[in-house]
């Protein structure tokens, strides 16, 4: 079924991030030693790897949500479309809105569910009048799949929402911005297995128009929704490749062990 | 093996298996650990409230007399001869006259009224005097200023009682206190209870301890505790101006800004131990800084608002610290990853959720610093103002004044015993503000939290 589900994908090969060499220090801790990967245009890419393994880590290098943590240290490189992020004349709070970011647990602002979505283009001036951001925020919950749902109570509070609902007006949030990239950190892990089932579909029509990159606790997640596949072990990047493969034939016994349930 | 653990468990099961329908001695005993503790938290409760109660009741019962006064109804003949010899109305001329020119025209008023009233005495003329404040006179006389037209004519003037008869009235005052007492007679007493029958006497609501000023030790029936209300108003203001946006702006700072390092760490600690340093402390610091150096009068509430804006402010930055630190860091996360920036995210998303705790803190602050006393003392707000608002007013915040506590600590000092219910009744009015300052702090965290 895997083999199957890679052959639909066929993977786009146009690399739209790529990093070289990333070091990650936390004080004393060296969280991420030296990884090297390049990450796909309109492409789901998981992160697997056990807890601690540095995988929420390496996503967040990848909007600088690291510079917000007193004391995280970035070395290496990391380029989007051949622009170092890390270069002094990037500002984080422009490349966030190129690079929008779902998180673990859903975090509705304690607004309107129009207001949470209208936050991100409002503040980027992205709507010229009430019209424009009223159509912006209609397409943003069509794309998180929520429209339906919520379309009769746009004036009602986000935090009322169910977990799955609020996770997916978290979506619709974070394209809102029309980023290219949208990077999720285990987003289904506070949900049920329908929210999860609704929330995956999602992410497979996102990849239309985002480059995705997924850090997921489950194994059936990544290869569910993704085309490539990260295994990361303590701090390393240990293999990196095809969804299919990597959950086949892995190359390095660390990963078999890992998706076998030896070790995690 | 089966064996083994058969016979293991059998006896086991008869020593230690009991029914579950009886507790066993450790139950019991932790039940009762329990109760006991229940009971210790309701004794506590219980004494507090006791406390509580008592402590109401002793402010009620001695305070709630200094809301009412007792005047006497008075037909003063204002004689042109003695008033304005000249007949020509000139004001000058009438202000020329002192009060002691209408004390003669105030025992003519009531030896007329004795007399009116069908009443006897055996007081002479001067004596009926006593039985009115001393502020009478002068009152009549502001009047008389007033409105020229007035001489010439029988006015009816309400003026105060002495406050010995204002004491017998509220039964401060009895027949055998008199006996030690230079002031009043009993005879006076007993035309006291007749001119009461009669209406001319009356105990009403006394709107001038509410609005009025300060007044002489001879003359407590007319102190008043509104300018010094005035005089709080105008400290309360200063402190609200200066410690809310200076307080909020080093709290979002040290909370979201400032880097973790040595310094900013120094700084958190002796924000708190500001707090705990004693408020007589900030009276001296201000005296010193406020006054001697930069040369701002004293007893001014701009003064005492300085003072007590020091005061204040490390209670607001502890508990706007507090607030901001409530709010989630996921809300954080969630703005700075839709590309807010920091200061985005701040005032769009942190602010308004910690907005409920900033302003509940900074009330709490405003009522600490309303009732403090020591040091308005030693910047010198003890300021004796006799003067009714609105003449007092106009200078504000320069002018000298007084406030609220510091005016109840003048009151309680002072000897004549009819000042002591003018303190009570000045804890009264000082509570019912901090009363009403804490129910707006409940309102407004009740709106702030249903705006979504």
């Amino acid at each position: 079924m895997n083999d199957m589900r890679t052959m639909d994908n066929a993977v786009n090969h146009d690399t739209k991030i790529t990093a070289r060499d990333v070091h990650v220090h936390y004080g004393t801790t060296h969280a991420i030693k030296g990884v090297d990967v390049d990450i796909a245009d309109r492409t789901v890419t998981a992160f697997i790897g056990p807890s601690g393994c540095g995988k929420s880590t390496f996503l967040r290098c990848l909007n600088r949500m690291n510079d917000t943590i007193p004391g995280a240290l970035v070395t290496g490189e990391i380029k989007i479309d051949e622009a170092d992020i890390y270069d002094p004349r990037v500002d984080p709070v422009q490349l966030r809105a190129k690079v929008g970011m779902v998180f673990q647990k859903p975090n509705p602002f304690p607004k309107s569910i129009y207001d949470n979505v209208a936050y991100g283009p409002k503040i980027h001036g992205m709507a010229r009048n009430k019209a424009d951001l009223d159509e912006i925020v209609e397409k943003a919950l069509r794309r998180g799949a929520i429209w339906d749902e919520v379309k009769d109570r746009l004036h009602a509070p986000g935090t009322g929402l169910s977990g799955g609902q609020q996770q997916r007006l978290c979506i619709a949030r974070a394209v809102a911005t029309e980023p290219e990239i949208l990077l999720m950190d285990e987003p289904c892990s506070a949900l049920d297995p329908i929210a999860t089932a609704q929330v995956e579909e999602l992410i497979d029509e996102l990849k239309q128009n985002f480059s995705v990159v997924i850090v997921t606790h489950s194994m059936q997640q990544a290869a569910r929704v993704s085309q490539r596949t990260a295994f990361f072990h303590l701090g390393h990047l240990v293999e990196f490749g095809e969804t299919g493969k990597i959950f086949t034939n892995p190359e390095d016994s660390r990963t078999e062990s890992y998706i076998s349930g030896r070790i995690g | 093996m089966t064996d083994i653990t058969d016979s293991a468990a059998q006896p086991e099961r008869r020593e230690t298996g009991r029914s579950i329908l009886e507790a066993d001695a450790r139950t019991k005993k932790r039940n009762r650990a329990e109760t006991r503790f229940k009971a210790y938290g309701i004794a506590a409760l219980g004494v507090g409230g006791l406390f509580l109660i008592a402590l109401l009741w002793a402010i009620l019962s001695n305070g709630l007399t200094a809301f009412t006064q007792t005047y006497v109804q008075l037909d003063v003949p204002l004689i042109e001869e003695k008033l304005d010899k000249d007949g020509d109305r000139d004001p000058a001329k009438i202000a020329k006259v002192s009060t002691f020119g209408y004390n003669p025209l105030i025992e003519q008023a009531l030896v007329e009224l004795v007399e009116r009233e069908g009443l006897e005495t055996e007081l002479e003329p001067k004596a009926l005097t006593k039985m009115l404040s001393g502020a009478a006179a002068a009152d009549i006389r502001d009047r008389v200023l007033a409105n020229p037209e007035l001489i010439g004519q029988t006015v009816s003037f309400e003026v105060l009682a002495s406050s010995r008869v204002d004491g017998y009235l509220k039964g401060r005052v009895s027949r055998e206190s008199l006996a030690r007492d230079k002031n009043l007679d009993a005879e006076h007493l007993d035309l006291i209870d007749a001119l009461q029958q009669t209406g001319a006497v009356e105990k009403r609501f006394n709107w001038a301890f509410i609005t009025g000023a300060d007044a002489s030790d001879s003359r407590p029936e007319q102190a008043g505790i509104g300018v010094a209300m005035l005089g709080s108003l105008f400290m309360m203001l200063v402190v609200l101006v200066l410690s809310l946006p200076i307080g909020v702006a080093a709290s979002i700072y040290l909370e979201e800004f400032a880097p973790q390092n040595r310094l900013t760490d120094l700084i958190e600690v002796n924000i708190s131990n500001l707090a705990a340093v004693p408020s007589i402390v900030f009276g001296i610091l201000g005296l010193a800084v406020f006054i001697q150096f930069m040369h701002l009068p004293q007893s001014a509430p701009l003064v005492g608002g300085l003072v007590l804006t020091l005061m204040t402010l490390p209670t607001i930055i502890i508990s706007t610290r507090a607030a901001l630190k409530a709010v989630p860091p996921s809300i954080r996360d969630a703005a700075l990853g839709v590309g807010a920036s920091k200061m985005q995210s701040v005032m769009h998303h942190v602010l308004p959720l910690a907005m409920p705790g900033i302003l509940t803190g900074t009330i709490l602050g405003l009522a600490q610093a309303l009732g403090e006393t020591a040091p308005l003392l030693l910047i010198g707000m003890v300021g004796y103002i006799a003067t009714n608002y609105p003449d007092g007013v106009a200078e504000g915040f320069l002018a000298p004044n007084s406030a609220m506590p510091a005016q109840i600590y003048e009151w309680a000092k002072r000897a004549d015993p009819a000042f002591y219910e003018r303190a009570w009744g000045g804890i009264i009015v000082l509570l019912v503000f901090l009363l009403a300052m804490n129910l707006l702090a409940i309102l407004l965290r009740r709106r702030f939290e249903r705006r979504w």
